[in-house]
């Protein structure tokens, strides 16, 4: 089967005498697959995102993305405050080529994809924290990717909002089929939401271990399953940044 | 409310694709939920009333104004100085009507205002590229960048005198000490306009294909708009205070009389009201555009940004 995004022996370093981020990964991801990066602060998660995402070059192997096109979601909205929120929309569809008198119309649709309908000419600063992600995830599909790109997206978020659009990602990503990778620094999250965890060590940045998360959807973050693995994960976790201590 | 919904029927539904479409179903708890969330957590804002605007915005320099005529008249009513030297504000009134009968006034203010509008407009249509080409090239900017700040330092009165010598007694010496004083305000504040935008926005706009010049123009401009207009105000002021110093030296028959030409009639007259009355004209007209152009401008800007 081909691979949605592959990486072949990748590492990456900012400076050439400096230590690697990233050294020595290979990662291959499916169509359609979900997989979380999961790791400590300055693993390289986010590194690897930016390599994916075309932002930053690798020093050394191949990152490929067959899929094509890749969207970004940040941690950060990111959305442009002079603009409304189908403002935000249009302008990805106006960069995608998308001719001018369709862009309203599939801006709402985005829109209410994302269950925000009648939001179009919303001002972004006054919406909440949770709607103006669901903007950005309808800016990101804007973009017509198959593949979707997430760095901490609900970090920001409290965590009523953030179990609500656990709930509408899987439903938007399964619908689409969209491929995704998403980083977090969560174990819970990356059970609830993925179909892989890849467990990433510390300095350098490698991948520790994977798990394949075998649980049918809906799940629930708060159900024995998916605490159950998360707690193997964090265990395992904790083990990987003890090692980098010593 | 979430734990009587177990099933996520909002992710049931989206897999067999009913809701792709945006159509949620009516009974979706989930989406009455976040609704209810989204209402709970959108900051609300109330509009003040008129009475309280007036209150807390209008009053307080309204009293200012008052106290420093007040002291003024006391000041002058005191006779430290003779009258002549240091007539009370009554005084000034009195000259500002005499001009004013004479229909002059217009003529004098109107003069001044086209040739700070001109000369502002020509400033940003010369700062704003050189802004864009010193915040974007890196090679220009560590060449001029520090001139351009050091430009801005300088008092443009001191080009009067080699405007003079270049142009003569003329509209282009006026225009030149207008340049040099506004340009590098508004080029500057298109600099630190651009310098202050948050870098997740130029990254954004990266990733969703914003690129080359549609970046410019849907991303690096707007985002920089805040600094830009603060850069305009500033242009503007130094643009009225160049004018003022080049009107008031440059002084000829041939050219139109304004106000910094009155104020040095009013000099050459010993004419000490008609020199005050030409100062607090000058003042007000350069406070008059701030409030009336800039303010409101900056305001909408800021506002639209919940800023």
């Amino acid at each position: 089967m081909s691979a949605a995004i592959s990486l072949e022996s990748v590492s990456k370093r900012f400076a050439p005498a400096a230590p690697p981020v990233l050294a020595d990964v290979d990662l291959r991801i499916a169509p359609g697959e979900f997989v979380c990066l999961l790791g400590a602060s300055g693993c390289g998660k986010s590194t690897l995102l930016n390599l994916v995402a075309g932002l930053e070059a690798p020093s050394a192997g191949r990152v490929r993305v067959p899929a094509g096109r890749t969207a970004v979601m940040f941690q950060d909205h990111a959305l442009f405050p002079w603009l409304t929120a189908g403002g935000n929309v249009q302008l990805a569809l106006k960069a995608r080529g998308v001719p001018r008198a369709e862009r309203r119309a599939e801006a709402e649709r985005l829109l209410a994809l994302v269950r925000l309908p009648g939001r179009h000419d919303a001002r972004v600063h006054a919406l909440s924290g949770g709607m103006r992600q669901r903007v950005a995830l309808a800016r990101a599909l804007a973009q017509d990717a198959s593949v979707l790109l997430m760095d901490e997206p609900f970090a920001a978020l409290d965590a009523i909002t953030r179990d609500h659009l656990y709930a509408e990602l899987t439903r938007i990503r399964l619908a689409l089929g969209l491929t995704v990778v998403f980083v977090t620094h969560n174990a819970r999250e990356a059970v609830r939401l993925g179909d892989r965890v890849v467990l990433l060590a510390a300095r350098p940045g490698r991948i520790a271990r994977e798990w394949t998360v075998d649980l049918p959807h809906p799940r629930r973050i708060e159900s024995a399953a998916v605490a159950g693995l998360s707690a193997e994960i964090i265990d395992r976790l904790g083990e990987e940044v003890a090692g980098a201590d010593v | 409310m979430a734990a009587a919904d177990p099933t996520e029927t909002g992710e049931t539904t989206g897999v067999t694709g009913t809701a792709v479409a945006g159509t949620a179903t009516p009974d979706h708890d989930d989406a009455g939920l976040e609704a209810g969330l989204d209402a709970l957590e959108t900051p609300r804002r109330e509009r003040p009333s008129l009475l309280t605007v007036a209150r807390t915005k209008v009053l307080p320099p309204v009293v200012a104004v008052v106290l420093v005529l007040l002291v003024w008249q006391l000041v002058a009513a005191a006779h430290i100085k003779p009258s002549y030297a240091l007539p009370g504000p009554i005084a000034v009134w009195h000259a500002f009507l005499h001009q004013w009968y004479l229909g002059t006034v217009g003529g004098i203010v109107g003069t001044s205002l086209g040739r700070g509008a001109l000369g502002f407009l020509l400033s940003v249509v010369l700062g704003t590229p050189l802004g864009l080409v010193v915040a974007r090239v890196r090679f220009v900017r560590t060449a001029i960048g520090p001139i351009l700040s050091g430009l801005q330092a300088l008092p443009s009165v001191a080009w009067v005198p080699a405007a003079i010598i270049w142009f003569g007694l003329s509209n282009a010496t006026i225009y030149a000490v207008i340049l040099l004083g506004a340009v590098p305000s508004i080029a500057n504040g298109l600099v630190a306009g651009v310098e202050q935008i948050p870098p997740i926005h130029l990254r954004a706009g990266r990733v969703l294909g914003a690129t080359g010049l549609r970046g410019i123009r849907h991303v690096l401009l707007p985002a920089a708009l805040p600094g830009y207009l603060a850069g305009l105000k500033q242009g503007w002021a130094f643009a009225w205070r160049s004018l003022m110093a080049a009107e008031l030296i440059t002084t000829s028959p041939d050219l139109g009389l304004g106000l910094g030409q009155f104020l040095d009639q009013g000099r050459e007259l010993s004419d000490m009201p008609m020199v005050l009355c030409a100062i607090v004209l000058i003042l007000v007209v350069g406070v008059g555009i701030e409030l009336l152009v800039f303010t409101p401008l900056t305001r909408r800007v800021l506002t639209s940004r919940g800023l």
